[in-house]
């Protein structure tokens, strides 16, 4: 079963074009990373399959469903989730309330006038249960912007499975992590579901190798090259981008 | 939890005070205080779309004057009884609020503030230019008080049924902020995209919280008209919006205690100011730029700050 | 012809409203600042133009004085006030708001609550025949003003060094400082000559709409619906849309004089909602 289809998708900034008919398909269950050097576009091909940038041109088609003009939260209700690049949270609320209104979010029950935020107590448990999984219990009560760089990374991907989505877009997670934070991200990922497809940009090498099932290969806004990890290393053209002039 | 025991010995011994407040106090103060409550009611309902929901609106005055006109051009003109009038004023400012957030919605930060005052200005223009139906700068006089089987002229009474009526309206705006629909207005507030992307459509809250918002602003207004006995156009003036605005700021936006006293400070500020000069407007302008340079998180940003430095 | 009477009034006025509104736009392009004191800059220096002009008895020396006052004016504002705020838009908007109300108050402390209305200089009294009506030489000079500032700013943005800069930094800060370019003095100048616009459409609206308290949050107003209808940051959209809340302004003070101003809300209201950036503004 296809998970992901972006098919022919073009986006033009201003003449400028980020991205030129990119195609991918991604089954159910994939691991699939997205490599490229910066600037060749995959950043906003996340934008064009979250809905926060629209494409100039083509489709995205999410489990059978096209969703290339739905909104991004229409397309979260369709089991898509996403992390951001630059870490995007909730800078003034606790860590527990970030992870309730990600879970109010999932199920759609965010209008609700009456009622404790803390009262409900199916819903604390399950907030509880989440931070817990992801080694994040003892900062709860915190300020999301007091937390260390490492834990609000952990904080961005925790929000964005609170909903157990279908499909997960993780941008760069590992980005400026130590080794240890970055083996404890890798960790995380391989606990997830299998059924679960993930997506993710991702520079460092190793951790692309070691997670993805096929590698997608972005450069200039095209992508150049797919396949599995053999084929990645043995493409001359990949090789040349990485090593070569860029 | 002593922190928490501590807030709520203040709320009881604030309300205590309130609640004795005319047995004591002279007249006039009993009628500043009537003044302090109105204003600390539309404090908070800017503050809900300010403070909690990150939306600065520039013309908030728009919604308490349309309620303010609403019951006196209902009461002077159509002959309708003050108290039926109420619920038509709350009405009339909510329905305002639902037609004009859909344009204000449509941008954001400095456009959001600039279209959220130009609207405001074309009702203040209405209530001004159409003088056959306003009396425009002239006002309207003679908006009597509701009479619920008692008289609310003499000014305790007056006083005692504004207390109720923001007391209804704190306790409705606690529970607002504090459900989970008040969670995702501040999570809206951080990161509008984030939001999003778990799943919350951004603009139907924003919405809510722009009618909501107008709503209690509208309960303001109208119990500002029964107040005065008395419409003009400054109830929909750009100062009137600014003066919430610095209400909001100089309390401490994003609570709703903040804004409730920066009303009263305001408020006290005017009449004590206007009695020594007639530069209240010079004094305002003062008070905003002192308020942005060194105070930006208003007064419980200070306090917090004080507490911060007392705890270490 | 009455309705070439009244495109050419609504000209005349939307001139004035795009001497304000060039300067707004400029400033929010540069530096996203919404600028309320805008209105004062305007009112400030129409007074201070009648003040010179009481004195000294020249149109000239007015029109200098003002927009050289109002501009150090701006400059200052700019420079202790704002900069301190960089990119931080509630703050910033407020301290204006604050010298708005200042100035308001100020003003009326010097120059009292009647309206003032300032001579129209000696070379246009008196009205160009126009068939069965004629046409004030005055109002003619304002849509020339109009014109050769729109001119000149158009040639300072796409043929100076300077303008140059100014565009690079309108559309990226950060690529005009890597250019080299000294970004804080061209902010202060970008205010400073936004102020000094604004002062001299006050000045030449003396003697057509007079000077009263007030008048500084109604050209306000008017310079926000000229915006939103132009989109910030456009020149080619101040113009625009000055000309077009101008002559709508003119028609409907004409035609509905009660409502006056939803004939320029209504436009604006409808292109809000199908181009809220404005009609020039960036998506």
């Amino acid at each position: 079963m296809t998970a992901l289809a972006v098919v022919d998708v073009s986006k033009n900034f201003g003449g400028v074009a980020a991205l030129s008919g990119v195609s991918l398909t991604i089954a159910q269950g994939e691991r699939r990373v997205l490599l490229g050097p910066n600037g060749a576009g995959k950043t906003t091909l996340f934008h064009t399959i979250s809905g926060n940038v629209a494409p100039s041109a083509g489709r995205i088609v999410l489990f059978d469903t096209d969703i290339t003009r739905l909104r991004p939260d229409r397309r979260a209700r369709l089991g898509l989730a996403r992390t951001f690049q630059i870490t995007n949270l909730f800078p003034r609320l606790t860590v527990l309330d970030s992870v309730l209104l990600a879970l109010d979010g999932a199920a759609g029950r965010g209008m609700r006038f009456l009622g404790s935020p803390a009262g409900d107590r199916d819903m604390d448990a399950q907030a509880h249960r989440l931070l817990e999984r992801w080694g994040l219990a003892e900062v709860a009560p915190r300020i999301v912007r007091t937390l260390s760089y490492g834990e609000q990374r952990q904080l961005e991907i925790a929000l964005a499975l609170a909903g157990e989505p279908r499909l997960l877009l993780l941008d760069e997670p590992t980005a400026g992590l130590s080794a240890a934070e970055t083996r404890r991200v890798v960790a995380m990922v391989h606990e997830l579901p299998r059924d679960m497809t993930i997506v993710m940009i991702e520079h460092d090498m190793d951790v692309a190798f070691e997670l993805a099932d096929r590698i997608a290969v972005m450069h200039q806004g095209r992508l150049i090259a797919e396949g599995d990890q053999a084929a990645i290393r043995a493409n001359q053209h990949v090789t040349d981008i990485y090593l070569g002039a860029e | 939890m002593t922190t928490r025991l501590g807030s709520i010995a203040v709320a009881v011994a604030a309300l205590g005070l309130l609640v004795a407040l005319p047995a004591f106090a002279r007249e006039y103060s009993v009628a500043l205080a009537t003044k302090m409550l109105i204003f600390a009611l539309f404090a908070m309902s800017l503050d809900l779309l300010l403070g909690y929901t990150g939306l600065a609106s520039l013309g908030h005055a728009a919604y308490f004057g349309v309620a303010a006109y609403t019951v006196a051009l209902l009461v002077v003109r159509a002959g309708v009884s003050s108290g039926l009038a109420f619920p038509a004023a709350l009405a009339a400012a909510a329905v305002t609020g639902a037609v004009f957030a859909p344009l204000a919605l449509r941008a954001r930060g400095s456009y959001f503030l600039m279209i959220t005052f130009a609207l405001s200005q074309v009702v203040w223009s209405v209530a001004f230019g159409w003088r056959t139906l306003t009396n425009g700068d002239d006002g309207m006089p003679d908006v009597v008080r509701p009479n619920f089987g008692f008289s609310l002229d003499n000014t305790a009474s007056f006083y005692y049924f504004t207390l109720a009526v923001v007391g209804v309206a704190t306790v409705v705006l606690v529970a607002i902020v504090r459900s989970p629909f008040g969670r995702a207005l501040r999570g809206i507030r951080e990161s509008e995209s984030r939001m999003q992307a778990l799943g919350f459509d951004v603009w139907r809250y924003q919405y809510v919280a722009f009618v909501l918002s107008a709503a209690f602003a509208g309960v303001a207004g109208a119990l500002y008209a029964y107040y005065n006995r008395f419409v003009g156009p400054e109830y929909l003036y750009v100062i009137q919006s600014a003066e919430a605005l610095i209400m909001v700021i100089l309390g401490g936006a994003g609570t709703l205690i903040g804004p409730a006293i920066g009303a009263g400070l305001i408020v006290f500020l005017e009449d004590f100011i206007s009695s020594l000069t007639q530069h209240w407007v010079l004094v305002l302008g003062v008070i905003y730029v002192v308020v942005t340079l060194f105070a930006p998180r208003g007064l419980i940003g200070l306090v917090n700050d004080f507490r911060r430095r007392g705890a270490k | 012809m009455t309705w070439v009477i009244h495109i050419l009034n609504g000209v005349a006025f939307g001139m004035l409203l795009f001497l304000l509104a060039a300067g707004l736009s400029l400033i929010y392009g540069l530096m996203k600042i919404l600028n309320l004191t805008h209105g004062s800059f305007y009112l400030v220096g129409g007074y201070i133009g009648l003040t010179v002009m009481q004195v000294t008895g020249s149109f000239v020396l007015a029109l200098i004085a003002a927009v050289l006052a109002v501009a150090l004016l701006g400059a200052v504002i700019e420079r202790f006030f704002l900069r301190r705020f960089h990119l931080d838009e509630l703050p910033q908007t407020l301290v204006t708001f604050g010298f708005l109300f200042i100035f308001s108050d100020l003003s009326l402390w010097i120059w009292g609550g009647n309206p003032l209305m300032l001579n129209v200089p000696h070379i246009f009294q008196g009205s160009l025949p126009m068939g069965y009506y004629a046409y004030p030489y005055y109002r003619l000079f304002l849509i020339a003003v109009g014109l050769l500032v729109a001119g000149g700013l158009w040639w300072f943005q796409e043929r100076t060094r300077l303008g140059t800069m100014l565009r690079a930094g309108v559309d990226d800060a950060e690529i005009a400082r890597a250019l080299g370019i000294n970004v804080s003095l061209l902010f202060t100048l970008v205010f400073a000559v936004g102020a000094g616009l604004a002062a001299l459409a006050g000045v030449l609206a003396g003697p057509v709409l007079s000077l009263y308290p007030g008048a500084d949050f109604e050209v306000l107003i008017f310079a926000f619906v000229v915006v939103v209808i132009g989109g910030l940051g456009s020149l080619r959209g101040a113009l625009a849309g000055a000309l077009l809340v101008g002559i709508l302004d003119d028609f409907g003070k004409a035609f509905f004089p009660q409502f006056a101003l939803f004939t320029v809300f209504v436009p604006m209201a409808v292109i809000l909602v199908m181009r809220p950036t404005g009609l020039f503004g960036r998506q």
